[in-house]
């Protein structure tokens, strides 16, 4: 075959690549592979265009990542909390800003003096495919929860508070009629508490305590949370769940407070990218972002903007100390890194969305309670505990490291801290970074020095972050024990009255923070959100940082 | 040929077996279990956790019944993802990694090629230079590079695409462009070297004194010997695109495998991370024998027996 004029390079490779093998016979084989990557496009092409596009839904909001179930038995964490607080509703629910309780399928309750004893008055309501929601429902499902052959349900001990319940599931106890939980009528719950627990009605608007339906449940198995077949008594359904793509809700029509709910529909996406969830809210694919879309290097920038919320939250993060080596099992020296650290710097260089250095671990802003007097930043002292301890000038203070787990701002944090100490106290500190599972590893093993920790609040009460210290606590991870601080929380546990209980929490912490310093406290988190608060409804901050679907509007 | 065929299959199962067990052993290694988080559990609940997934029982135990598992082609219950099985969770996301990846990978073998041939025929040329050099930063600027810029330009300043998301084949293009960008640069290199190789081969010469001309030459007889390089890194490219790339999924947030492949390493989600690992590991050694397969049908001289 001769070459034709005119024909250039490329045109003649375009007419090779898609030649019928008549035309050029000695071309077959590329011939036929050209058409295998032809074949490939378009199959490609065609699966891509089955995927129609439908019509986003009226408010979309960047969900974090994926939930792992949508069970509330199974479920820990923000996402699935989210989600779940749409499609189920407990006795108890939260407010709009989250913080206070209001009747959610109870109607009303009645505590005895005691405190250890409840009473709900169940409204009649029903499930979404019309049956109604029972008080037996309620003993179903916590059941379900406690039930050791249940396996998976990492939030059983939110129950733990009912008498027996503990035992039940350790398997202690057989007969669950002995769990301090009876439905004298089908609306009416009668709990019966281990010991008085101030938060108890929190605790009945938490996912673990959602009601379940059991006809659902049995019919279904583990599917029984899937579209088409799940029932729910939330203000909405689950009518989509694509994994790691999104979740749609629609308004529950059987809900019994339908008129207060004001969104038709909503999605929630999955974006586990910082930028990428900014780049959509900015863009409009998305309403609402939290502060998991919020690139820290732009917190400059955005903080000038009308459409970022910013709010105190009951979160704390702090670095846990390892008393069980030198040098950090002397007080002397732990205390000495507290007082050198100059957290007003982290917070002002590092974080810079107007976070608070903290010189407790109970953050000021929980309810009812006023935290002790903590250390404050005294470089002057810091030197002289550490000459005191046997390290003056930092001499001859042995190699130790921070430990933490993959996260930018973890690592500039530890950095910083890294500089401050050196140059506070002349002592060289490493810095040790572990993924996420060999970090936790490494923690519980106590193979550390100084262990990078936050704690958000379960919550609102100072229990959920003072319990965490008591001796040989799971989430103490110090080595650390006081009788003392045991005691505290033991008794502020059975104490009645509220202000006196607050006393022996705020005793503990100065042992805590003051005393003893197990922990060196860093800062109290704030909440970043990204909204058009003139265009959305229904969104308020709150130290929980809760801001339920129900609520939320379209203006 | 076919015997040749069968023989390789059969070989992929000792293959699969001995990366099963490597990958399982490994797994087990890694510090920090399925389990662990930072909220450390009660006793009670995490032996109630520990039963259910059969992780109470002795590592050999464990061993038997996954390698049972996957006898019967099932890959057991996602650690993480409650209630839902490895089987299901692959074939959730799988599609989506074969549309993404099959357009990337047939867009880099269709760029590729042309780039790679129109360098080598004007090797030395301006030409060449400016296809290599645009090649050259395809293979080193790295995805996590790319796609920003790309969303800098088309959505951004342009205006014209949408930031991310599974949709409309517009969702598509910044996606595919990303991820075949390095693998472009890749077939191009590889193009340019194989047809410079055999532009001095003697049959080229004996064309050459015939009195074919340049073009003839190039495409009629170079052609399909100096794709072989590229068929051979087709194999191991095409089960790379084929089964997700996390970056990319990320950056636009889309639904395929390799998200999963990365959290569930970090998660210590064992049975998912292994899933995916073996999935990987059956989808390249099935290219890899297309791609010794299709030497025969490319090279005359290539025989199987």
């Amino acid at each position: 075959m001769n070459r034709r004029k005119g024909e250039t390079a490329t045109g003649r490779l375009f007419c090779i690549l898609f030649a019928r093998s008549p035309v050029f016979p000695s071309m077959r084989p590329l011939a036929v592979s050209s058409r295998i990557t032809v074949a490939i496009l378009i199959a490609a092409l065609g699966a891509a265009g089955c995927q129609k596009k439908d019509p986003r839904a009226e408010f979309t909001f960047e969900n974090g990542t994926d939930v792992q179930t949508l069970d509330p038995a199974l479920m820990t964490g923000q996402p699935e909390h989210r989600i779940a607080n749409a499609i189920f509703e407990g006795l108890t629910a939260r407010s709009p800003n989250g913080a206070e309780i209001v009747p959610g399928v109870a109607k009303s309750w009645e505590v005895s003096p005691d405190g250890l004893r409840y009473t709900f008055h169940l409204r009649d309501c029903a499930w979404s495919d019309g049956t109604p929601v029972t008080a037996g429902d309620f003993i179903y499902s916590w059941r379900r929860v406690l039930d050791p052959s249940m396996g998976a349900a990492y939030y059983a001990y939110q129950l733990f508070y009912i008498r027996g319940a503990e035992e039940f599931n350790e398997g202690k106890l057989k007969d669950f009629s002995q769990v301090g939980v009876r439905a004298p009528d089908a609306r009416t719950l009668a709990v019966e508490l281990k010991a008085p627990t101030p938060f108890f009605l929190y605790l009945t608007s938490f996912y673990t305590l959602f009601p379940v339906n059991r006809a659902c449940v049995e019919k279904h198995g583990e599917l029984w949370t899937r579209p088409g077949n799940i029932v729910g008594n939330g203000p909405f359904l689950l009518t989509e769940w694509i994994a790691s793509r999104r979740i749609r809700l629609a308004r529950n029509p059987r809900y019994w407070d339908r008129g207060g709910v004001r969104l038709a529909t909503i999605d929630a996406l999955p974006t586990e990218n910082e930028s990428t969830a900014f780049n959509m809210y900015m863009t409009g694919e998305a309403d609402w972002v939290d502060g998991a879309g919020i690139p820290l290097h732009l917190i400059d920038l955005l903080r000038l903007r009308p459409d970022f919320h910013k709010t105190t939250i009951l979160v704390t993060y702090f670095y846990r100390f390892n008393v069980t080596r030198p040098p950090t099992n002397d007080p002397r020296v732990r205390k000495a890194l507290d007082l050198a650290a100059d957290k007003q710097r982290i917070v002002d260089k590092i974080l810079r969305a107007g976070q608070m250095p903290a010189a407790t671990l109970v953050p000021p802003s929980m309810p009812r309670y006023r935290p002790p007097e903590g250390l404050a930043y005294n470089p002057a002292e810091a030197r002289r505990l550490l000459a005191e301890a046997g390290y003056p000038g930092g001499r001859g203070f042995p190699r130790v490291s921070i430990l933490f787990n993959t996260s930018e701002a973890h690592k500039q944090i530890a950095v910083e801290m890294q500089a401050i100490w050196k140059e506070n106290l002349g002592i060289r500190v490493e810095l040790e970074n572990q993924e996420w599972g060999t970090y936790l590893n490494t923690e519980s093993a106590l193979d550390y020095w100084i262990s990078r920790a936050g704690w958000v609040a379960d919550y609102p009460d100072p229990n959920t972050f003072l319990d965490m210290f008591v001796t040989g606590g799971g989430n103490n991870r110090t080595g650390w024990g006081s009788r003392r601080y045991d005691g505290l929380i033991a008794a502020a546990g059975r104490e009645r009255d509220e202000g006196r209980r607050m006393e022996l929490f705020r005793e503990a912490e100065r042992i805590l923070v003051v005393d003893e310093m197990p922990i060196m406290p860093i800062y109290f988190y704030v909440s970043l959100n990204l909204y058009d608060a003139g265009r959305i409804g229904g969104i308020y901050p709150n130290p929980l940082d809760e801001h339920p679907l129900k609520y939320v509007f379209i203006k | 040929m076919l015997t040749y065929i069968l023989k390789r299959i059969l070989w992929m199962i000792p293959t699969v077996w001995v990366v099963a067990t490597l990958a399982f052993l490994l797994m087990r290694a890694a510090p920090g279990g399925p389990f662990d988080a930072e909220r450390k559990l009660p006793p009670s609940i995490e032996k109630n956790v520990k039963a259910k997934y059969h992780y109470d029982e002795p590592l050999y135990r464990q061993y038997f019944r996954y390698m049972g598992g996957i006898a019967r082609l099932d890959l057991g219950p996602s650690l993480k993802l409650q209630g839902r099985s490895v089987n299901e969770i692959i074939a959730q996301a799988l599609p989506y990694s074969l549309a993404l990846g099959g357009l990337a990978l047939g867009l880099a073998l269709f760029l590729g090629i042309i780039f790679g041939t129109v360098a080598a025929a004007h090797r030395n040329g301006p030409l060449d230079y400016a296809v290599m050099v645009v090649a050259l930063a395809g293979i080193s600027v790295p995805t996590f590079v790319i796609g920003p810029l790309l969303i800098i330009l088309f959505v951004f300043v342009l205006r014209i695409l949408p930031v991310a998301q599974w949709g409309g084949p517009a969702h598509l293009v910044m996606p595919v462009i990303t991820l075949a960008a390095p693998f472009t640069a890749y077939v191009a290199r590889l193009m340019r070297a194989g047809m410079l190789d055999v532009l001095n081969q003697p049959f080229i010469r004996a064309a050459r004194a015939k009195g074919a001309g340049e073009a003839s030459i190039i495409y009629r007889h170079a052609l399909k010997v100096a794709v072989l390089p590229v068929v051979t890194f087709l194999g191991p490219a095409s089960a790379q695109l084929l089964t997700g790339s996390v970056v990319v999924e990320k950056i636009f947030n889309l639904p395929g495998l390799g998200r999963f492949f990365v959290n569930s390493a970090f998660n210590r989600d064992h049975t998912v991370a292994l899933g995916v690992a073996l999935l990987y590991c059956v989808m390249l050694l099935v290219f890899n024998l297309l791609v010794d397969v299709s030497y025969a049908w490319l090279d005359p001289r290539i025989r199987y027996k």
